[in-house]
């Protein structure tokens, strides 16, 4: 897993929205969504189409998105079960019992979820991590959880990758596979890698503290986002609120 | 829900709340309560973290994210995961751990589309605060009972692992009864949740007990729960005089007074509160029990005559008035009788 987490490398209309208008916007949108009733299915078809929107204006290829949709797979099952175990009046299907409050319920998870988790792909296909980081700075999140999501971002790789190491280390004494006794082996190395990311913790804070470093990395460009810009971003979310609004209140 | 045991792809193995699973003001509030533990852990860090610096904290965070995607063999030809919040609890301290917890949350849902957005708070509410303290406070409280050695901390922190895996688990449970998209029979929930990650915690707590056994056993003074446990160092000069020398206290607490008072006037709150839509539901457990036919038999109960029975107080006629008020003389129950167990324990330490 690299740390530029789930990135698309290309340029578009999306990818060039400041990250803080897309925080927001993501946020929105989601919210727009869970709080839409059930049962209006035309709802969430219009959802999706505007996620669809976003995706091919974002120039995302398919398999991406689909392939991450993978995350979901264990809410799927247990929105299949729902039907089975949920209460209320039933109904017979091919003469199984199923619940009507199960099944609708199934229906909402599944179709929030999913539409959750596209939206969120979204966001981190096109936002680089270090956009990321400047985007919840602006947000005002607290600047020293920042500096420590900064420090997880940037040494990700570096832990991941001495984790790596350690397992050829490993594998190459034998100790391959998952046989019990080999958990001593596995834990140990997992126990020396919290070593050494303490120590290295240690060792890169001095390192920044004696070049200067206060807590706070200095920002290299304005990231500031326009009125215009703002606008723009906030546009599938203020259409999906619309599309949430007209659902729960008008109840069209 | 936590993690699978006995997953064959280690990678897409954490699993988190979607968004949609729990309605949007119950979404809403656990953001708030995560938004909460997460400013107040930043305020009683805050020295550890100017001290030793935000790069420790961040390095631990990347620590636990790769860590969770270790398979560990746990013995019965099963492989488990480590959700990692009793260990990093141990290891780090409760404060810092939220913090490294909530990181590692906010990275997977933001930068790798793991868990929803609106769910956030919910899995940090879940995964970095009840795990983390759970995990914390059991093992603390064992430190009190066992030995005092380094080594004590493995046996707590695995109870600690053990008990935090099962809790978190109840506490979905809690919000589904509370917030949940469907009704399904609590009870029924309840059981499976639990049942299912009892399992789960003991992968959890064989894991945590080998990763910290092994970093007991080269820096012992690197794990936070036993900084307190390290034995003098005797020093013996050449002529033969020994002296002792004490290791590093530890970065002393801040006085705890307004921090306190802030956290349990939250606490209060939020227990009245959510007494309100709770007492709307049965209990999971009594709403069973009456299905099948133990109502009559739970009367008998010791406490069913106790001003507090089915968590109403008698008198009060409003259920859910009564129901807000006993939420909060529970929680005043409960943090006076933490204080007097806290007392006693220094008491027997003192003497």
């Amino acid at each position: 897993m690299s740390g530029d987490g789930l990135l698309v490398p290309v340029d578009s209309k999306v990818h060039r929205i400041p990250a803080q208008v897309k925080i927001v916007a993501l946020f929105v949108f989601v919210l727009a969504v869970v709080s839409t009733p059930a049962a209006h299915f035309w709802a969430f078809a219009l959802y999706a189409v505007l996620l669809a929107a976003a995706i091919v204006v974002a120039k995302l290829p398919l398999p991406v998105v689909s392939r991450r949709l993978a995350v979901e797979t264990p809410f799927i099952v247990f929105a299949l079960l729902l039907p089975f175990v949920a209460t209320g009046p039933t109904f017979d299907v091919l003469g199984v019992q199923l619940s009507q409050s199960g099944v609708l319920g199934a229906w909402n998870v599944l179709a929030k979820g999913t539409l959750g988790v596209i939206a969120a792909i979204l966001l981190s296909a096109t936002t680089g991590p270090r956009e990321l980081l400047a985007g919840l700075e602006r947000l005002r999140l607290p600047s020293t959880l920042v500096a420590i999501l900064s420090f997880m971002v940037r040494y990700l790789n570096v832990v991941s990758d001495d984790l790596h190491r350690m397992r050829i280390a490993r594998e190459s004494r034998g100790y391959v596979g998952g046989r019990a006794g080999h958990l001593k082996a596995v834990a140990g190395g997992v126990g020396a890698l919290f070593v050494r990311s303490f120590e290295r913790g240690e060792r890169v804070h001095l390192a920044m503290q004696s070049r200067g470093y206060n807590g706070r990395m200095p920002l290299l460009g304005e990231v500031g986002a326009t009125r215009a810009q703002w606008i723009e971003g906030l546009t599938i979310s203020l259409v999906a609120v619309t599309v949430a609004v007209a659902a729960r209140v008008v109840g069209l | 829900m936590l993690v699978a045991i006995r997953s064959q792809q280690a990678k897409n193995v954490r699993v988190h709340v979607p968004d949609g699973f729990f309605d949007a003001p119950t979404s809403i509030a656990t953001g708030l309560i995560a938004a909460g533990a997460v400013g107040f852990s930043l305020q009683r860090a805050n020295r550890e973290i100017r001290e030793t610096g935000p790069a420790l904290a961040g390095l631990t965070a990347a620590f636990v994210f790769a860590v969770q995607m270790v398979n560990f063999p746990v013995g019965a030809g099963t492989s488990g995961h480590l959700l990692g919040g009793a260990l990093a609890a141990a290891l780090v301290g409760p404060w810092t751990a939220v913090l490294v917890m909530s990181t590692v949350l906010l990275v997977q849902g933001l930068l790798f589309a793991d868990g929803g957005l609106t769910a956030i708070g919910t899995n940090i509410t879940l995964m970095g605060l009840v795990t983390v303290l759970v995990g914390y406070f059991v093992t603390r409280a064992l430190l009190q009972v066992l030995p005092r050695r380094t080594g004590s901390v493995v046996p707590a922190a695995t109870v600690g692992a053990l008990v935090s895996v099962p809790v978190a688990a109840l506490c979905f449970t809690g919000l589904y009864a509370i917030g949940g998209a469907v009704d399904i029979p609590l009870g029924k929930l309840a059981t499976a949740m639990v049942g299912w990650h009892i399992l789960v915690g003991i992968g959890e707590a064989v894991i945590t007990a080998a990763v910290l056994g092994a970093v007991v056993a080269t820096r012992p003074d690197l794990v936070y729960a036993a900084r307190h446990l390290q034995q003098d160092l005797v020093l013996v000069d050449a002529d033969g005089n020994t002296s002792t020398v004490s290791p590093d206290k530890p970065i002393a607490a801040k006085p705890a007074g307004r921090s306190l008072g802030i956290g349990v006037a939250v606490t209060l709150i939020v227990a009245g509160g959510v007494s309100l839509f709770a007492s709307a539901h049965p209990d999971g457990l009594e709403f069973v029990g009456a299905k099948l036919g133990f109502e009559s038999a739970a009367k008998g109960s010791a406490v069913a005559g106790s001003p507090l029975a089915d968590y109403g107080v008698s008198g009060i006629g409003n259920a859910q008035v009564s129901g807000a008020l006993a939420g909060i003389i529970g929680v005043l129950v409960t943090i006076a009788l933490g204080l007097a167990i806290a007392k006693v324990a220094s008491l027997r330490k003192a003497s």
